[in-house]
């Protein structure tokens, strides 16, 4: 079978930029964006804190701290602007890889470096903030923002619902129902798919033809493909996207044209199966140099500011590196805790078998013994 | 001041050892927190390793192009007094055996079940049981579960094996969860007729894997046979390259001169199979065309021919694939290479052949019929510029003196060295032996025409 890879020019017609990669601001018809100098440095901060903390998660599993981590390297702007869209009342359903969104959404770090430390199953409490469980299937969030935001309009709620996904999720028959039941309710919510352009290896080319966000067109809602790595651009498009939610006219899909400028996560080479060329020219894109590039060249910012804002991001560094390293591990028994909200007779027998395994041995638990509760 | 020694993490989800590749720093260097130290290589992919912490560098424990296992010491490191980096040793990597068979007490230490499991435990500590106390536990306890005699196979293989009148119950599936496959019902209706099989590798193939509950998966560490198998394959596979041609011969007449020959005085004790017949003819064209036993010889530049025919078997044992050789082969009457070709597969299916019977081969028969295959494109066994494939002998109906007859049919596959032997030599060579082997009188032609 010969196989077909049309060309996906990233920019078009539809394409929405706000903030070049050189730092200059450009204007769109549709997207104009009222923003002052100060709300462009505290989104300058954003992106650098969100950088931060990720590139300490990676070194953090490299010298064996976590098991794994999901870099987001090259997809701030993408985050940062639609996190900061976000406003309390309405709902984020991440991937496993939304450390930007949560991070705006005011999610504490170390709550997202305890699942991937393994010292708990991911467990935060999403009305806390409005943001999701970690989801690593596939695209499956897509379903639960969907049915969110049909809750959120059998409610007469004022929110919306936003659900993140990947490129290579829309792939998945999950999305695409989503989609299609999105649709036929009018649901208040946005698709925002960060298409970083590597599904791990598969390159998006290969999935899809057309570019994804002309796939909203079939489904009966708007489309829109924005530079993933301007953060105006991104804020622009998904307040508005949100707003249409809000105000009852439906769905919409953001297709947020960004690149994975990391491994898929910390077990995956990517030396494999793409090209070094193709990571130079994308840091030439980098979504936090342009944002810097700008406050230079116009004098918004000086070099004490980059410099507050680095020392602050260590200083964060610092503060996940420690509180991760010193994370207790789970008391064993708090796997059955949050199975079934009003538990199963099952259940109780498997704790009851579990503890009575536990108390077979000599002397304390070690888990138990680090959280200071009792042998059972 | 404090040493501090990092010991190697499980860098990607169940890894349990990584290569040196470079160190980026030297004893004595002076390193900051989170500074690349070292780029090490595992299964999944080159990394470089940021240092946990800042001091310097006292000890750098392997040498570039060391393999390490995790969990032992990778770098130490002398750190300033004081808190002035908030770090903490590497997590002791923990065994995931839940079952104490033999408990080592430690009470003392604590056990650090951080992230990461594998299976090169470090210091396994673990609290000993209380006496008697599968008897006190209220535990429910459920009791073994019967020997699974239902027997998985995709209905069409139920039905083959009906026809071919094989108890599908007495057939070891090598199938995805032991499922039994066309191929195993084969092999075991063509088990009365087919050569040289081996039970031993077979039984240990078709055993049920012993599988994690948890994952579901097995992890069988790369090593041994298997290890020198694959470090052969893909030196052998990206150094020579590689043509294989096939040829379907009707050996019918080789098969009754095995039968025939099995009464001779001279064959009393020993096996006569098809194989042994195959490996007269390759050593006959061999002695026609002595360029196909030759190897490359790299650094001399030089292609090296050999009058000696080492004629290498490649034998399925219970511990992998092993190809032992029958030294100067040419040298032997028919009943003596029968007997070494006996004495090759029984010490190999026991276990306990030589290193030295495994060098020096200089081409090689590899005998996939019988496992009821028909060919394959064989890889060269590194070294040599030939190997031919044996594939299963079948009745086909067959045109044989103008007539459609039922005939016995087998294929077989050469794979050579192209920079060594050309297609004309390679064709020629597999060609005669067809012949041969369709007419056995032609050993005698040839033997004769040469020696």
């Amino acid at each position: 079978m010969t196989e077909v890879l049309l060309p996906q020019p990233s920019e078009g017609p539809g394409f929405v930029q706000l903030l070049t990669p050189e730092g200059q601001r450009v204007e769109h018809p549709d997207y104009a964006l009222d923003i002052s100098d100060d709300e462009i440095k505290s989104l300058y901060r954003d992106l650098v804190m969100v950088r931060r903390i990720d590139t300490e998660a990676t070194a953090l599993q490299r010298q064996g701290q976590l098991g794994l981590w999901a870099s987001l390297l090259g997809q701030e702007a993408a985050q940062v602007g639609a996190g900061r869209a976000l406003t309390e009342r309405d709902f984020a359903f991440p991937t496993y890889r939304e450390h930007g969104v949560a991070y705006c959404k005011g999610v504490d770090p170390v709550t997202l470096l305890g699942l991937f430390r393994g010292a708990s199953q991911g467990g935060w409490d999403p009305n806390e903030n409005g943001f999701g469980l970690y989801t690593i299937v596939i695209g499956s969030q897509t379903l639960h923002a969907t049915g969110y935001a049909m809750g959120i309009q059998r409610d007469g709620g004022d929110g919306a619902a936003m659900a993140f996904f990947g490129d290579g999720a829309t792939s998945q028959g999950d999305v695409n129902e989503a989609f299609v039941w999105a649709g036929s309710f009018n649901a208040p919510i946005v698709f925002f798919c960060q298409n970083n352009q590597w599904a791990i290896s598969e390159p998006v080319e290969r999935q899809s033809h057309i570019p994804l966000y002309r796939r909203a067109e079939g489904f009966g809602f708007p489309g829109v493909r924005v530079d993933g790595n301007d953060v105006l651009a991104v804020l622009a498009v998904t307040r508005a996207a949100l707003a249409r939610a809000r105000e009852g006219s439906g769905p919409s899909l953001v297709e947020a044209y960004t690149y994975r400028m990391a491994p898929h996560t910390t077990s995956d080479d990517p030396s494999r199966y793409r090209l070094a060329a193709d990571l130079e020219t994308w840091k030439l894109k980098d979504p936090v140099e342009r944002v810097k590039a700008y406050l230079s060249r116009h004098g918004v910012a000086d070099a004490s500011f980059f410099a507050d804002v680095s020392a602050a991001a260590d200083e964060l560094a610092a503060h996940v590196r420690a509180a991760c390293i010193e994370m207790a591990d789970p008391e064993p028994l708090s796997l059955f805790d949050h199975v079934y909200a009003g538990g199963s007779s099952l259940l109780d027998e498997e704790r009851a078998g579990m503890a009575a395994y536990l108390a077979s041995f000599e002397g304390e638990s070690p888990a138990a013994a680090k959280l200071n509760v009792g042998a059972h | 001041m404090a040493t501090k020694d990092f010991l190697l993490p499980d860098l990607g989800e169940g890894l349990t050892e990584a290569e040196i590749l470079h160190w980026l720093v030297a004893e004595g260097d002076t390193v900051t927190l989170n500074q690349p130290i070292v780029e090490v290589e595992t299964a999944k992919a080159a990394v470089e390793i940021p240092s946990p912490y800042a001091g310097v560098v006292t000890t750098l424990h392997h040498a570039e192009g060391a393999t390490v296992d995790v969990g032992l010491p990778l770098i130490s490191f002398e750190v300033g007094g004081g808190d002035a980096t908030a770090t903490a040793d590497a997590p002791a990597i923990q065994g995931g055996d839940l079952v104490p068979s033999a408990p080592k007490v430690d009470t003392e230490e604590k056990i650090e079940v951080l992230v990461g499991s594998g299976p090169k435990a470090g210091k396994l500590t673990r609290r000993p049981r209380k006496q008697a106390a599968g008897a006190a536990t209220s535990m429910p306890i459920r009791a073994a579960e019967p020997a699974d005699v239902h027997v998985l196979a995709k209905p069409p293989v139920r039905k083959l094996a009906r026809d071919l009148g094989v108890d599908l119950r007495g057939v070891g599936g090598s199938g995805p969860n032991g499922t039994v496959t066309r191929a195993d019902v084969q092999a075991a209706a063509g088990a009365g007729g087919a050569v040289g099989a081996a039970p031993a590798y077979a039984a240990s193939a078709r055993a049920r894997p012993d599988f994690d509950s948890a994952t579901r998966e097995q992890r069988i560490p790369i090593k041994g046979v298997r290890k020198a198998t694959a470090t052969a394959m893909v030196q052998s596979a990206f150094t020579a390259p590689h043509v294989t041609e096939w040829v379907t011969v009707d050996v019918t007449e080789t098969m009754n001169l095995a039968r025939r020959l099995r009464n001779y005085p001279d064959f009393t004790g020993v096996k006569v199979s098809p194989l042994l017949l195959v490996a007269r003819a390759l050593i006959l064209a061999v002695r026609r065309h002595p360029m196909i036993n030759s190897s490359w010889d790299d650094e001399a530049q030089e292609i090296v021919v050999k009058d000696y025919v080492n004629l290498g078997i490649a034998a399925a044992t219970p511990r992998g694939l092993i190809v032992p050789n029958i030294k100067d082969a040419g040298s032997l009457s028919l009943p003596q290479l029968a007997g070494a070709l006996d004495a090759l597969v029984a010490t190999a299916r026991e276990g306990k052949t030589a290193p030295a019977d495994m060098q020096r081969g200089t081409i090689t028969i590899t005998n996939v019929g019988v496992f009821g295959v028909d060919s394959g494109t064989p890889i060269l066994n590194p070294g040599e510029s030939a190997i031919l494939c044996f594939g299963a002998v079948r009745e086909q109906p067959w045109v044989h003196e103008g007539q459609i007859a039922v005939r016995q049919v087998t294929t077989l596959a050469l794979s050579f060295d192209h920079r060594i032997v050309d297609g004309q030599l390679g064709s020629e060579f597999l060609a005669e032996i067809a012949t041969m082997l369709n007419d056995p009188w032609r050993m005698v032609h040839f033997s004769a025409s040469t020696l």
